[in-house]
């Protein structure tokens, strides 16, 4: 899109300060950013952001049912499936749904048709408004429930695709979770700490931006401790530091209380500006 | 140990919100208990290797699921793939392979019959000998998927190790967040330890993973990291606990010392950080001690 931008915000380990970075750059833009936690299985932004729950949606996963009274237990639905979510006994059919991804692969090939599917509920898609004109959409996995990736594909779906900005607060990690939050979007500013574990999991975090094509960049938090191996990454790999944050008490003590950076330290709110202008010359002209 | 004779017994430790000191804990934990294996399940972005430095004795391939591979020569670009595919994965017959949920589903529908389900090598897991013991661990590939899988097969493995060598413990790194890599850390453990911050975000993470403990039916545990950068906070985990009958087993108080051992590649026992050191053994004892 020429006028629309995305921006992920993402990390390989968690608690390096994802939230922080994404809920003070969404309060530090101009009015009416959309804003997409996508850690739908801890998510937190709405701490900080306070949002005005408006609409909630319920997202569920198709999952198969068999009539017994069609089905001759042939075992096609059996075979077909990748995942053993649905399996033939004797003459019985058991469906394991919380194995089900959703395929349709039994439905498709089931020659008597004896399957029909349910919309078996995962988790909710939650939206509202935030200060500074923020939309907030929230997605949640229910508890127990072990598939995060169908909830954010629903969550991107339920996003307006004409907002101007669109940011994302991605899940820890790099499986499907990650990806799925990742994949589409313009840029991605990548959270990490100058810790061994902070450098270990960045560099997994950098391999699924460049699988995916993502330009990205790196923000240090609590950037005056642990040691000098992130820079030197950076460095080596000739990724752009964006931005360092120290660690400052006041800033730690309001994230505790759900307090916004940007609150504690306002003079942040420009850089924050200027890092979203840089970003926004890189993403559209390259 | 007595119970060596029998099953060994598993603890998982997690914590819901990312960063908030799992493999930490972990590290000292795998000091400080006998005759265990470790087991790192957080298999997407595992660091207990940094701390352990491990000597991989084995290492195996490991296959998640499979990938359509489509001869394009044969292709004649009908669409009944991309019809079908729910995942928007596959357009005339070139297959996206981060949108692909690797069900099948267009191999099976192909009437030309030329898309071929392949076997992908998504990773690779590990026993290893540390200076704590064994340990068993994985790497999963850049970008793929199957985590869960990947940590049913290193607790498997962990399993086999413990039972040869009539181990009477597996300590399990569990991941962060509430989903498939997590139930599948969880399933069948015989106790979880949740380390959590006082933070709000902290504790409404802990909120659901103890939330997850329950519906699993298996017995939990907290424990509070840098109990001491909030205090109002601590309290109200303190609270809470109590309110819902769950033993709280210590708090852990900020020093910069962590990091140092972190950087050094060190548990805090060996570096014996002040303070922090004694509050993980006592830790230690009310959870492994009965």
């Amino acid at each position: 899109m020429e006028n629309t931008v995305t921006i992920t915000i993402a990390s390989g380990k968690g608690g390096t300060g994802k939230t922080l970075v994404a809920t003070s750059l969404a309060l530090s833009l101009p009015e009416g950013v959309q804003f997409l936690d996508c850690d739908v299985e801890a998510p937190n932004s709405h701490i900080f952001l306070n949002p005005q729950w408006e609409m909630e949606v319920p997202t569920g996963l198709v999952v198969p049912r068999v009539d017994e009274s069609v089905c001759t237990a042939c075992g096609e639905c059996n075979r077909v499936c990748e995942f053993k979510a649905i399996v033939v006994i004797v003459d019985k059919v058991l469906v394991f749904d919380e194995l089900c991804h959703g395929c349709g692969a039994c439905t498709y090939i089931c020659p008597v048709d004896a399957i029909t599917e349910i919309e078996k509920p995962i988790g909710v898609i939650r939206k509202g408004s935030a200060r500074n004109g923020i939309h907030f959409l929230q997605g949640l996995l229910n508890i127990g429930e072990p598939m995060a990736t169908p909830i954010i594909r629903r969550l991107k779906k339920e996003a307006s695709p004409v907002a101007k900005i669109t940011l994302r607060d991605a899940p820890p990690g790099t499986s499907c979770p990650v990806i799925e939050s990742v994949e589409g979007s313009d840029y991605t500013i990548l959270v990490t700490e100058p810790t061994p574990f902070g450098l270990n999991d960045l560099k997994l975090s950098v391999g699924v931006c460049r699988e995916l094509n993502v330009p990205l960049g790196v923000i240090i938090n609590r950037a005056d401790v642990g040691d000098a191996g992130i820079h030197a990454y950076c460095r080596e790999e000739g990724l752009p530091i964006l931005m360092e944050i120290p660690l400052i008490r006041e800033v730690a003590e309001g994230y505790a209380n759900g307090v916004p950076l940007i609150d504690v330290l306002p003079q942040y709110r420009d850089r924050f500006q200027e890092l979203f202008d840089k970003i926004l010359k890189e993403v559209r002209h390259g | 140990m007595a119970e060596a004779k029998t099953s060994p017994r598993q603890l998982t430790i997690i914590s819901g919100k990312g960063g908030t000191g799992k493999t930490t804990l972990t590290a000292a934990f795998a000091q400080l208990t006998e005759n265990k294996v470790m087991a790192d399940c957080d298999v997407d972005a595992a660091d207990l290797h940094l701390i352990l430095e491990p000597t991989i004795k084995k290492s195996v391939p490991f296959y998640g699921g499979r990938n359509p591979v489509v001869d394009l020569d044969a292709c004649t670009k009908c669409g009944v793939c991309t019809e079908v595919c729910r995942f928007g994965a596959i357009h005339d017959g070139v297959v996206d392979l981060f949108a692909c949920d690797h069900c099948a589903l267009c191999a099976h529908a192909c009437p030309e019959q030329v898309i071929k389900m392949e076997d992908a090598h998504s990773g690779d897991w590990f026993v290893s000998e540390t200076r704590f013991g064994p340990m068993v661990h994985a790497r999963l590939g850049i970008a793929e998927e199957n985590s869960g899988k990947l940590v049913t097969m290193v607790r498997k493995e962990a399993m086999e190790v413990a039972k040869k060598g009539s181990r009477s413990w597996i300590i399990i790194d569990g991941p962060p967040g509430v989903g498939c890599p997590v139930t599948a850390s969880l399933a069948g453990v015989d106790k979880v330890l949740v380390i959590t911050e006082p933070t709000l975000s902290g504790i409404h993470d802990m909120e659901r993973v103890l939330s997850l403990a329950t519906h699993f039916n298996i017995p939990a545990q907290v424990c509070i990291n840098k109990f001491d950068i909030h205090l109002a906070n601590t309290r109200q985990i303190e609270a809470y606990c109590l309110e819902k009958g769950i033993e709280l087993v210590g708090k852990i108080p900020f020093h910069r010392g962590v990091i140092e051992a972190m950087v050094n590649g060190k548990t805090v026992i060996e570096t014996d950080v002040p303070e922090v050191a004694p509050a993980i053994h006592q830790i230690w004892e009310r959870v492994m001690g009965e």
